[in-house]
């Protein structure tokens, strides 16, 4: 692997792929957060809420991240000065993940709710029988069903949100897409070889995750 | 579960009374946001008449945002219908009983299905032309990558159709004495197609936002020439990206509202389709 036994090359390689890791991490998290509330408010009885809710997921759902993501830096920082860091990286980070985040939580709020419609009417009408509130129904008894039915959905919105990072790359973030396209601009001569080892890293972290969070999915299933 | 009230009791005077006050709170903390969101524009002179402008004269749309609607119309056209062949031929590939077929399909499968999109873009317009000596139109990396990608989500989709049409079915083919590529064409395939149609249009609603990655090779479709061109004429980015957002919104929302009327018209009719959601990446493509 001569290009890759530069260990300048191989620095690049990994600093791209940590970058794509923290960006999943993080905006992993925030979007879960995100999405369970938009989740709740969805299904809850103030009108209100449902309206935010259902507002939230047709715009971000509907809208190609390559512009949220666009509009993350033109919009909130170049223009509104909206400013989430010193550090030039450290801000297209924070940046990226904002877009990613309120982007991918339309796709978590939309997965749990259809989660929601696979526990059977009797299990919420047996916790209202018993004298819980809303809030309690959810927490207690609907969301921890409506979460282990849709593992696999949720698996395959975390694996479309890792992929989906490398889009942060347009804003100049210098993540393993971008450290591609500069590797192969300065060694013509082993695109194969390049395309190969980025892709493939890409593979071999991905294809065991989509099993894995099958594999759960089946393990956790509520068996009725 | 149908239907949302099953989660709450029938609102009685304590608890309409709460949820009003629940209604005035979030209303009056949603307004907020929005008046601190018009604050900062209006600082910031984005409400400038000569901003918003330019989306009034019939020049701006002739030449910056109907272009770039019929670019991103005619990248998303060519890249459905090869991924379309391309998931056919590769789902059909994978259900084969010859191991030489299958595993090779499956690879090709599972590979484009992980790579990122744009990693693919990148690919072709940056290192194919080393391996042939000549560029390679922007139009046709994007339509390259789109197909590669969409073509082995739906050739998933395609497969787990074929798997939920009744096994009788291919049973009944075979006892009239069809051959296994009779009984994939007259009787598997056209079952599949129709109940995976829900999943294969909204498999177009993603593959339809993704064309805006051609911005990033600087194709010209609707993000490059409606935010990226445009706005570097009249210098009004943020206002350039409301308009050509909401006309993403409209297109795809129209296409989501589409896909979910087949699938609750075939659930009437009683012909199952397949939910939409698990499926494809939770739809959660770029």
């Amino acid at each position: 692997m001569p290009v890759f036994s530069d260990p300048a090359n191989f620095d690049m390689y990994v600093s791209g792929f940590m970058w794509i890791l923290k960006m999943t991490g993080v905006s992993a998290v925030l979007a879960l957060v995100l999405g369970v509330l938009l989740a709740a408010m969805r299904v809850s009885p103030v009108p209100v809420l449902r309206w935010f809710g259902a507002a939230w997921v047709n715009i971000f759902r509907n809208t190609p991240l390559t512009l949220i993501v666009f509009f993350c830096y033109f919009g909130l920082y170049a223009t509104l000065s909206v400013s989430l860091s010193d550090d030039i990286d450290l801000n297209n980070f924070w940046l990226g993940v904002v877009g990613l985040s309120v982007y991918t939580a339309a796709f978590v709020c939309e997965a749990l709710r259809s989660g929601i419609n696979t526990v059977p009417a009797g299990q919420a009408e047996a916790a209202r029988a018993i004298g819980l509130t809303f809030a309690q129904t959810l927490r207690i008894v609907v969301l921890p069903q409506a979460g282990r039915a849709v593992i696999a959905p949720l698996g395959s919105v975390l694996i479309a949100l890792c992929k989906n990072t490398t889009i942060v790359g347009t804003i100049g973030l210098l993540e393993a897409s971008n450290i591609m396209k500069q590797l192969i601009n300065d060694n013509g001569d082993q695109v194969i070889l390049i395309f190969l080892v980025f892709a493939g890293t890409f593979a071999a972290v991905l294809i065991p995750v989509g099993y894995l969070f099958g594999w759960l999915a089946n393990r956790l299933a509520v068996k009725r | 579960m149908s239907g949302n009230p099953v989660l709450y009791d029938h609102p009685g005077p304590r608890a309409r009374v709460r949820n009003a006050v629940l209604t005035v709170v979030f209303g009056a903390l949603i307004l907020a946001v929005l008046y601190w969101i018009y604050r900062k524009f209006d600082e910031k002179g984005q409400f400038a008449a000569v901003l918003w402008e330019p989306f009034l004269k019939g020049a701006t749309w002739n030449n910056f945002i109907i272009p770039g609607i019929e670019g991103t119309l005619k990248a998303a056209a060519t890249a459905m219908v090869f991924a379309l062949a391309f998931g056919l031929i590769f789902s059909v590939g994978r259900l084969s009983d010859h191991r030489w077929i299958s595993v090779p399909a499956g690879i090709v499968v599972e590979f484009f299905r992980a790579v990122p999109l744009l990693l693919m873009i990148f690919f072709i317009s940056y290192g194919v032309p080393f391996l042939i000596q000549s560029s390679v139109p922007p139009f046709w990396s994007v339509v390259i990558g789109l197909t590669l990608y969409n073509g082995s989500v739906l050739a998933e989709a395609f497969r787990a159709g074929v798997h939920a049409v009744p096994k009788g079915q291919s049973e009944a083919a075979y006892a009239v004495g069809m051959r296994k590529s009779l009984v994939m064409q007259h009787i598997l395939v056209p079952q599949a197609a129709r109940a995976m149609l829900p999943v294969i249009i909204s498999q177009l609603v993603v593959l339809l936002k993704d064309t805006a990655l051609g911005y990033i090779v600087s194709y010209p479709e609707l993000l490059q020439l409606g935010v990226n061109v445009l706005s570097a004429n009249f210098g009004n980015v943020v206002q350039a990206a409301i308009v050509v957002a909401a006309i993403y919104i409209v297109v795809n929302f129209g296409l989501t509202s589409l896909a979910s009327w087949i699938e609750r018209r075939s659930k009437r009719r009683g012909t199952k389709t397949q939910p939409v959601g698990p499926l494809v990446d939770g739809g959660a493509g770029a």
